[in-house]
């Protein structure tokens, strides 16, 4: 089954739109399908359920009991490949 | 490339190679033209700087340049669209991620997003500019919006 990654911004708009198609097709291009959901960083603890691991751009609350990345790697590309081998890791 | 950004840049919302004394004068240079063309509602400008200053949007690139993709919620927009501003002089933003980290920026994409799943591939699109150390720099040297546009036909 796939895994689902949250991705979390400030409105739960452009960015997290952004972040999740770049996100989605890098793991694609290394045979990795996930579902991904967005939300606003101030809503992220009421959307955990079933949720794998958080990428978030904007600075998100300390446990949440889900692995969280906070990155601007899927806007920047600075740094995307490490990133990138993170995700991976925690999808295993 | 950059079909739909193309489709959802306004061409009198293309300022290039302008001074603007802070963010807040950038966001509302483009904000007006987007206000003119029938974009946006009243409280966007608003909105937009509120939001920026709460959860700012300033994007480190991996180049001597940054960029900034200011942007709010969907109710202050009419129809979307897109203002693009080169800047001679950067002004600072804050980091999105490091709100307390300044950047300096020459590359602000101002966003009026209705459904933002209908103008998927226009993030994207910028997504890809960003990530795109030389496509930022041949931006920022577009001297006119014509110059601007034909670069992202490319």
């Amino acid at each position: 089954m796939a895994k689902t990654i949250l991705v979390a911004c400030g409105t739960g708009i452009a960015t997290s739109t952004m972040v999740a198609v770049t996100l989605a097709e890098a793991l694609k291009e290394r045979g990795i399908v996930v579902d991904t959901r967005q939300c606003l960083a101030a809503e992220i603890s009421s959307q955990l359920n079933g949720v794998d691991l958080i990428v978030s751009t904007t600075p998100v609350p300390g446990d949440l009991g889900v692995p969280v990345i906070q990155t601007l790697a899927f806007l920047t590309g600075i740094g995307k490949e490490e990133v990138l081998q993170e995700i991976v890791s925690h999808l295993q | 490339m950059s079909g739909q950004l193309l489709q959802l840049l306004e061409p009198t919302a293309i300022l290039t190679q302008i001074t603007c004394g802070d963010k807040r004068e950038v966001i509302e240079r483009l904000g007006e033209r987007l206000m003119a063309a029938g974009y946006v509602k009243d409280g966007f400008l608003d909105g937009v700087l509120d939001r920026e200053g709460k959860m700012p949007t300033g994007l480190p690139l991996d180049g001597e340049s940054n960029a900034a993709i200011p942007h709010t919620d969907v109710i202050h927009v009419e129809r979307p669209g897109v203002a693009v501003a080169t800047l001679n002089q950067p002004v600072t933003f804050q980091n999105m991620i490091e709100p307390d980290e300044p950047v300096a920026v020459r590359l602000v994409f101002l966003l009026a997003l209705k459904e933002p799943k209908s103008q998927v591939e226009m993030l994207q699109e910028i997504a890809e500019i960003l990530q795109d150390g030389d496509k930022v720099s041949r931006l920022l040297n577009a001297q006119t919006p014509n110059e601007l546009i034909l670069l992202l036909r490319e």
